[in-house]
């Protein structure tokens, strides 16, 4: 066992203090120290997106990020982003575009398309399928995924 | 047909039959509050991984857990010795930690489990194995040769199992003919690629029970199975399936790490889960068999087919699961088709030293589509016949038994055919000023093709048939549903049948609403408990909407005429009288109307009261397939798709590039429109990746391309565009005339994308997929021929 360290994280608007195991990822710091399992794992080494979430407004896969390098960065996760009530604009289309099916891929989706929309509010489909490019998907095909985060603006 | 009866009993003006309604588990799916399998924490649950043998065959001379054991954080380790006494699986030849032989590198040798993931995987580290190599075996040919080394000794053979199919007459078919075309295909290694990868979690209580949650397709036969494999009884188990992260045939048989994680919990006496990597993914679950094929197939000048004849060869790897039965499907689609009169088809499935294959969705369809199709263009060149009028004039039509014994009902095929081909002349083509009928040209695009551009651009036309109500490879196809209306009008739909993303919740909820004439969301679906839910055979064969939406129907027609038989008390009317509206019981001719809930009380709150609980059970009148000669209905209906590829070869560099895939499919009716694109989007997406960039590549028995980076699914950016077109043809047996849909989406796509390549430069493709170094081989042959 690696001797712990200390991690300061803006997680959502929360503060968090931490003490880690140096070799964790973001992701394992998400899912299993803060109980935010909405980043999924899909393959560990950055290829499928499952694991998105915006560290200091950028989409990042956490599988890949050290959690030690995170030390008093900004991150939001999926949950981070769901009101109270109902749903972001982004969940909001991709449920009702029939963008989800085993949903498994959806939370990475999420994130993604919130940080690109965020860059480009006004994106057209090649630059929606080219952001997307980094989450993979078994179950839809992206079409209903990518014409739902062009209905953004429309919701 | 009850499901018939009451169908002509309702109204056919539908209220949210044929809707595009949101499924109903998107939202939480959205928001990350869905649990999937790796979500599920248990209180103490201890973490398991799998050592997997380092040769490919070899004797197990020693295992020594003793380090490992010492280990600070290891609950329990697993060696052979703890195996129960049976083998389990389809093959009934495996067994969870492999004792005196390993006969592939996916075989597990030991399993650990320990507080946390980490110190499971340094444990393995530590376990020591002694191996004494043995000559593998990796080749199907060389497995199939008489002094091959047995993979299983006790069996004799390396051949698992010979298929041998036909009907009328080849010989016949042969002399008939005007042409005759062949050619050898190879196929690969593909995965499922589920974005979950595979995981359970196994816990025992005081009284011995083992909960296991499960990703599987199969609940009630992984109970049967893996109490076999256990040595329990299959009322011990209980199945909880977590929201499943992809499945796509994945979870259709019992697989080694299931009973693992129960042995090690019960050693432990701890929870324990085992969470594949995808790494391991890759290693470890069942893939979609490699086939090697020869096919032949002739036609008559006046363009209709005459014989059909295929062999494959299907290395089915070291153990034998749902991948051996494949040749099931494949001689499907070799037989019926088209409207083909003498046909032959055989295949052997093979042991060797390779992976373990099992069922990918399309099952066979895939492998069979791709050599029936092309091989149904290469007919239609050599007879200077429209591809589009050769399957027309060759297919198959409504209301006929075939040669095979499948009763085809419903049939769109025809109409799938029409559509797509009227799509060939919009799109990129009028853009280019090439419109066919403007010009009069056939199919083959030789103006195109003179382009002096290395950038050659083609479309090309593929069909399918697929079971599209049930398909019966168990002595029951059935499932069973429950439908409860309690004291507030809510709405409970209780079926065996699972949700495995595909969105059969949603389906099966919309069928229930139309029926008690209530809102979809108003409908709670309940399915994935075996202790609460009724039986089912399993999420497979395309048959969900089908089986359990036709399960669903009479339970919900069930409860209706319960709350009927109520409220024809309560309005001094006839139950023949009185529909189900927006949440009443409405007396039709004067209007007067009852809540649900007023109707579901008084039903209950009265002397000898009861509460509105519909019950539906429903196996289709389908038959198993004759032992011997493989005929028989094996499926209620039969759906059918035609998909037209538009593809852009750049010769250069040997790259294909898909510009359009217009998809359509006869799927009886469409309860959910927006679902039906789903499955014909997302298995484009599956069918695209096998004909153009998905191959696992094993060499000795070894995977070597194990991740994303070199395992390549399309992406969002390599997606060309997807049309749907949905063709409607009321299937008389269907809830509300649906039929299955799918695995649909994906067989034809890799067949037209070839017959497009061909269209576009002259050269066939026998071998997926179709990587550029695949088709620059094939330019450069042709330019040596051309020599």
């Amino acid at each position: 066992m690696a001797k712990k360290i200390h991690l300061t994280l803006n997680v959502n608007d929360e503060h968090k203090e931490l003490l880690i195991d140096p070799r964790r990822s973001l992701l394992d710091v998400l899912r299993n120290d803060l109980e935010l399992r909405g980043a999924h794992r899909g393959c560990d080494s950055g290829d499928c997106g499952a694991c998105t979430v915006i560290l200091n407004g950028k989409a990042i896969t956490s599988c890949m990020t050290l959690a030690a390098d995170c030390d008093g960065d900004t991150v939001i996760t999926v949950e981070g982003i769901t009101p109270v009530d109902g749903l972001h604009p982004v969940q909001k289309a991709l449920v009702e575009e029939g963008g989800i099916q085993c949903g498994f891929c959806t939370t990475g989706m999420v994130m993604t398309a919130v940080a690109l929309l965020d860059q480009n509010p006004h994106p057209t489909i090649e630059e929606v399928r080219e952001g997307l490019a980094g989450n993979l998907c078994r179950c839809t095909g992206y079409k209903k995924i990518a014409e739902a985060i062009l209905s953004v603006e429309r919701k | 047909m009850e499901a018939k009866e009451t169908r002509e009993t309702l109204s056919f003006i539908f209220m949210v039959i044929g809707q595009r309604i949101p499924k109903l588990d998107a939202p939480d799916k959205a928001t990350g509050r869905t649990v999937y399998g790796h979500d599920v924490k248990l209180a103490g649950m201890l973490h398991g991984r799998i050592l997997y043998s380092q040769y490919a065959s070899a004797k197990i001379k020693r295992v020594d857990v003793s380090r490992a054991l010492k280990l600070n954080g290891v609950k329990a380790i697993l060696t052979a010795e703890d195996n129960p006494p049976t083998k389990f699986g389809y093959g009934k030849d495996n067994v969870p930690i492999k004792g005196d032989v390993v006969r592939s590198l996916r075989d597990e040798v030991a399993a650990v489990a320990a507080v946390d993931a980490d110190t499971a995987a340094e444990a393995l580290d530590l376990i020591e194995v002694e191996y004494e190599p043995l000559i593998p075996l990796f080749d199907a040919r060389e497995a199939m040769k008489a002094d091959a080394p047995l993979i299983h000794p006790e069996r004799k053979s390396n051949l698992f199992q010979k298929y041998k199919y036909s009907h009328g007459d080849v010989a016949t078919g042969e002399r008939e003919s005007d042409v005759i075309v062949e050619a050898d295909f190879e196929l690969p290694y593909v995965a499922h690629a589920a974005m979950e990868t595979s995981v359970v979690i196994a816990s025992f209580d005081h009284r011995d029970h083992l909960t296991l949650y499960s990703t599987t397709q199969i609940p009630f036969l992984l109970q049967r199975d893996l109490a076999e494999a256990l040595g329990i009884e299959g009322n011990d188990i209980r199945i909880i399936q977590t929201a499943i992260g992809g499945a796509f045939g994945r979870g259709l048989d019992i697989y080694p790490y299931e009973p693992i994680a129960a042995l090690l919990a019960r050693k432990a006496g701890k929870p324990v889960r085992i969470s594949f990597s995808r790494h391991e993914e890759f290693l470890a679950a069942p893939m979609r068999q490699p086939a090697l094929i020869h096919a032949r197939a002739g036609a008559k000048r006046d363009g209709k087919i005459t014989f059909r004849d295929a062999y494959a060869l299907l290395d089915v790897g070291a153990y034998i699961s749902w991948g051996s039965v494949t040749p099931l499907v494949m001689m499907e689609t070799t037989a019926s088709l088209y409207r083909v009169p003498h046909v032959k088809f055989e295949a052997d499935c093979v042991y060797t030293n390779n992976l373990i294959t099992g069922a990918v969705r399309g099952y066979g369809n895939p492998q069979s589509t791709f050599y029936t199709e092309t091989l149904m263009e290469r007919l239609a060149q050599a007879l200077n016949i429209d591809p589009v009028d050769f399957r027309l004039r060759n297919a198959n039509i409504p209301n006929e038994e075939n040669q095979q014994g499948l009763i085809i009902t419903s049939c769109g095929l025809k109409e799938c055919i029409e559509a797509v081909a009227a799509r060939a002349d919009s799109g990129l083509r009028i853009a280019d000023g090439e419109s066919r009928k403007a010009s009069n040209q056939s199919f083959r695009s030789s103006a195109i093709s003179h382009q002096p551009s290395a950038i050659k651009r083609g479309i090309g036309f593929a069909s399918t048939l697929n079971v599209g109500g049930g398909a019966r490879i168990y002595r029951s196809d059935g499932c069973g549903a429950t439908v409860k209306v309690d004291d507030f009008g809510h709405v409970s739909l209780i079926t065996g049948s699972t949700e495995i993303g595909q969105g059969s919740e949603t389906i099966l909820a919309q069928i229930v609403a139309e029926v008690l004439g209530v809102k979809v969301e108003d409908v709670n679906v309940l399915n994935s408990d075996t202790d609460v839910k009724p039986w089912d055979v399993g999420v497979h064969a395309s048959r969900t909407t089908f089986i359990a939406g036709n399960a669903a129907h009479i339970a919900a027609m069930d409860a209706r005429r319960q709350l009927f038989e109520t409220a024809s008390e309560l309005l001094k009317a006839k139950p023949e009288e009185l529909v189900a509206r927006d949440g009443f019981i409405v007396e039709t001719r004067n209007g007067a109307s009852l809540p649900l809930e007023k109707v579901a009380r008084a039903r209950h709150y009265r002397e000898g009261g009861k509460v509105i609980l519909g019950e539906g059970w429903y196996d289709p009148p389908t038959k198993l397939v004759d032992k011997d000669t493989y005929k028989g209905n094996i499926s209620a209906t039969y759906g059918f798709g035609t998909q037209m590829a538009e593809v852009e070869v750049d010769t250069e560099t040997g790259k294909v590039r898909v510009l359009r895939l217009v998809c359509a499919n006869d799927v009886g009716r469409a309860i959910n429109p927006m679902a039906v694109e789903g499955q014909i989007e997302g298995g484009a997406q599956m069918g695209l990746g096998y004909a153009l960039t998905e191959e696992l590549i094993v060499k000795e028995g070894r995977v070597m391309n194990p991740d994303f980076l070199d395992y390549r699914l399309f992406t969002s950016a390599d997606m060309p565009e997807v049309e749907s077109i949905i063709i409607e043809t009321d299937d008389p047996q269907g809830p509300f005339g649906a039929k299955g849909v799918g695995e649909m989406g994906g067989t034809p796509t890799a067949a037209a994308i070839a017959n497009a390549i061909h269209d576009a430069t002259g050269v066939w493709l026998t071998q997926l997929p179709m990587t550029p170094e695949r088709v620059l081989k094939a330019l450069e042959e042709q330019g040596k021929e051309g020599k």
